[in-house]
């Protein structure tokens, strides 16, 4: 029996009805990840032996008769910015490339003891900066739909992971779009989270005000179980919510009559997909036919949303990567004082996006320019909260694209960052405001390559979002399909 | 605003970093190209508007004041590229 290309819940039925074994389920998601990552370049660290060792136990388990939890034996891959205890954690950066972390993230503590099981790390742009993982200070990753194009970033290593067969769920970060953008290239489920929702502990820092860590899974259903896994307050970040978290698998019904959904024009932009359009205006139309009122509304600064962003991230990771000095850990190259080892250590591993992020940040955040820049963003940002906070007194949920085109070619973007950066649109306002999104996979381009509906939520309410999207699923086909690796290089 | 050679070695300063003159070039058009983007918000007003630094409302959030496990030593200093004696160690700070 195939079994890698099956979601998380077909699998987990399968071995609670012992029709499969944990180490048959495991042994085929390595045979595919042998098959395919020579193309795709998901990963940055394959843990092998590790993954059949904890396969082995969680079919003790079941031959003992332990119940045994949702992801217990299921394959998965976790984005190599988050701290595995003994496992390398890189950041796809050079400055950390022999890093292995002396603790888990708080995630990772969540998810260890549910007992999946974990096949590696997963490639991403270096710090999480950027939108296609060609910014991975190791290598790139290729789309599984088109091995030429990118699989969108910068949790693109866990997106093509699942979306090639190497891993059945991954955990991804999304800072400006980092899960919901290579979701929707790679044809993936991927959700990011309301900020706070899920511990940040352990969560390698870009931009702490902005980061937020959430699932990549191969359908709506395997989305709510690994967010039941993940989600929840945690006493490690000041920043958790205290909110109650609802069992997110009592929202996977199909029902969105007379739910309100708002379309907001300024999310379908100039120079726009022609493609991407008609997909996901279609998928709103299949949700009005399945009983919800598509409701025009307005996010007025919209348009603001990527200058924004852009001042207050990098002005974020210039701070946070203060810490990479050669010092308490990370790589380091030697100078003749402590000022010229740090330069040396920095100017040397870190790659060419880090540092203008870091140049834009300190930038924005030096003397002289910290009020034109720095705190202009930090109102504008206001108001781009307030711009949701108007419209959902309108609606439940928003609806937009996950991004303005699908995957685009490798090499394509990379030497115009400021082009990159308009890329973001569609997602970079949700993480100002701190609200959740989920992309799904709504269609194709005409060369087939997979399009993503973005749903948008009130803070905390990604059980409407649930909802939303497995009413949409349900009624299609798309989350079905599997990547085909094609392209010329496959 | 013009970016100018003096505003990226004053920001490479700050940022810990070493940019080769055959670079600054590169820079100045970047940044000055992104600086150019972001005018844009010069159109809002923002009079009386606050700043934002977090999405969620949220205080201060305190703990009871009681010792915990933390990381040991050794763990701490497992991934120091030098050690000694316990601790990490660095090239001389203070001149002789």
């Amino acid at each position: 029996m195939t079994l890698w290309n099956k979601p998380a819940h077909e699998l987990h039925d399968l071995l609670v009805k012992k029709e499969i074994s944990a180490t048959e389920l495991t042994q085929d998601v390595l045979a595919r990840m042998d098959a395919v990552e020579g193309k795709v370049k998901a990963f940055l660290t394959i843990t092998k032996e590790q993954a059949l060792e904890q396969a082995k136990a969680v079919d003790e388990k079941i031959a003992a008769g332990e119940n045994i939890s949702f992801l217990a034996g299921i394959p998965g891959a976790v984005k190599d910015n988050i701290c595995t205890k003994g496992v390398r954690t890189t950041c796809a950066s050079k400055i950390l490339e022999n890093f292995v972390p002396p603790y888990d993230a708080s995630v990772v503590t969540k998810l260890q003891k549910e007992f999946p099981v974990l096949v590696g790390k997963a490639n991403l742009d270096e710090f999480a900066m950027g939108g296609s993982t060609e910014n991975s200070g190791f290598y790139p990753t290729h789309n599984p739909w088109n091995t030429e194009c990118v699989p969108g970033g910068s949790s693109g290593g866990s997106a093509a992971a699942v979306a090639s067969g190497s891993a059945i769920f991954a955990l991804g970060s999304d800072t400006g779009g980092s899960i919901r953008q290579p979701a929707s290239f790679c044809g993936v489920v991927g959700m990011k989270p309301t900020y706070g929702r899920v511990s940040r502990y352990g969560l390698v820092a870009y931009a702490s005000s902005l980061d937020q860590i959430g699932p990549i899974t191969r359908d709506v259903t395997d989305c709510a179980n690994v967010l039941n896994v993940i989600a929840g307050h945690d006493d490690m970040d000041s920043t958790s919510s205290f909110a109650e978290v609802p069992d997110y698998t009592k929202s996977l019904v199909q029902d969105v009559k007379g739910l309100k959904i708002g379309l907001p024009k300024e999310y379908f932009v100039d120079g726009m997909d022609q493609d991407v359009e008609k997909a996901v205006r279609n998928a709103i139309e299949q949700l009005k036919s399945l009983g919800a009122e598509i409701v025009e509304v307005s996010l007025p600064h919209t348009k603001y949303a990527i200058s924004t962003y852009y001042l207050i991230a990098p002005a974020e990771a210039a701070t946070n990567l203060e810490r990479y000095d050669g010092i308490s850990y990370g790589e380091r190259i030697d100078g003749a004082d402590v000022v010229e080892l740090m330069t040396n250590t920095r100017s040397k591993l870190f790659g060419e996006e880090v540092k203008r992020r870091i140049m834009i940040g300190n930038y924005a955040l030096s003397a002289g320019y910290y009020d034109a820049y720095y705190l202009k963003a930090l109102k504008v940002r206001t108001l781009i909260q307030k711009d949701y906070t108007d419209a959902f007194e309108k609606v439940d949920v928003i609806a937009a694209p996950t991004a303005p085109t699908p995957a685009y070619k490798i090499g394509e973007m990379i030497s115009d960052p400021l082009k990159m950066y308009l890329q973001d649109i569609c997602t970079v306002p949700l993480n100002l405001a701190g609200l959740p999104g989920i992309s799904v996979p709504c269609g194709y381009s005409q060369k087939h390559m997979p399009i993503g509906l973005q749903l948008i939520g009130k803070p905390l309410d990604e059980a409407t979002l649930i909802r939303t999207a497995y009413t949409y699923e349900q009624s299609q086909s798309f989350h079905k399909e599997m990547a085909e690796l094609g392209g010329a290089e496959a | 605003m013009k970016v100018t050679k003096e505003d990226i070695q004053n920001v490479a300063g700050l940022s810990r970093l070493a940019i080769p003159d055959t670079e600054t070039d590169v820079y100045i058009a970047q940044l000055g190209g992104f600086l150019e983007y972001v005018e844009n918000l010069k159109e809002i007003d923002t009079e009386g508007v606050a700043p934002t630094t977090y999405a969620l409302p949220m205080q201060n959030v305190f703990r009871e004041d009681v010792v915990k496990p933390s990381l040991d030593r050794e763990a701490a200093l497992s991934n120091a590229p030098m050690k000694e004696d316990g601790y990490f160690k660095v090239p001389r700070v203070l001149e002789e």
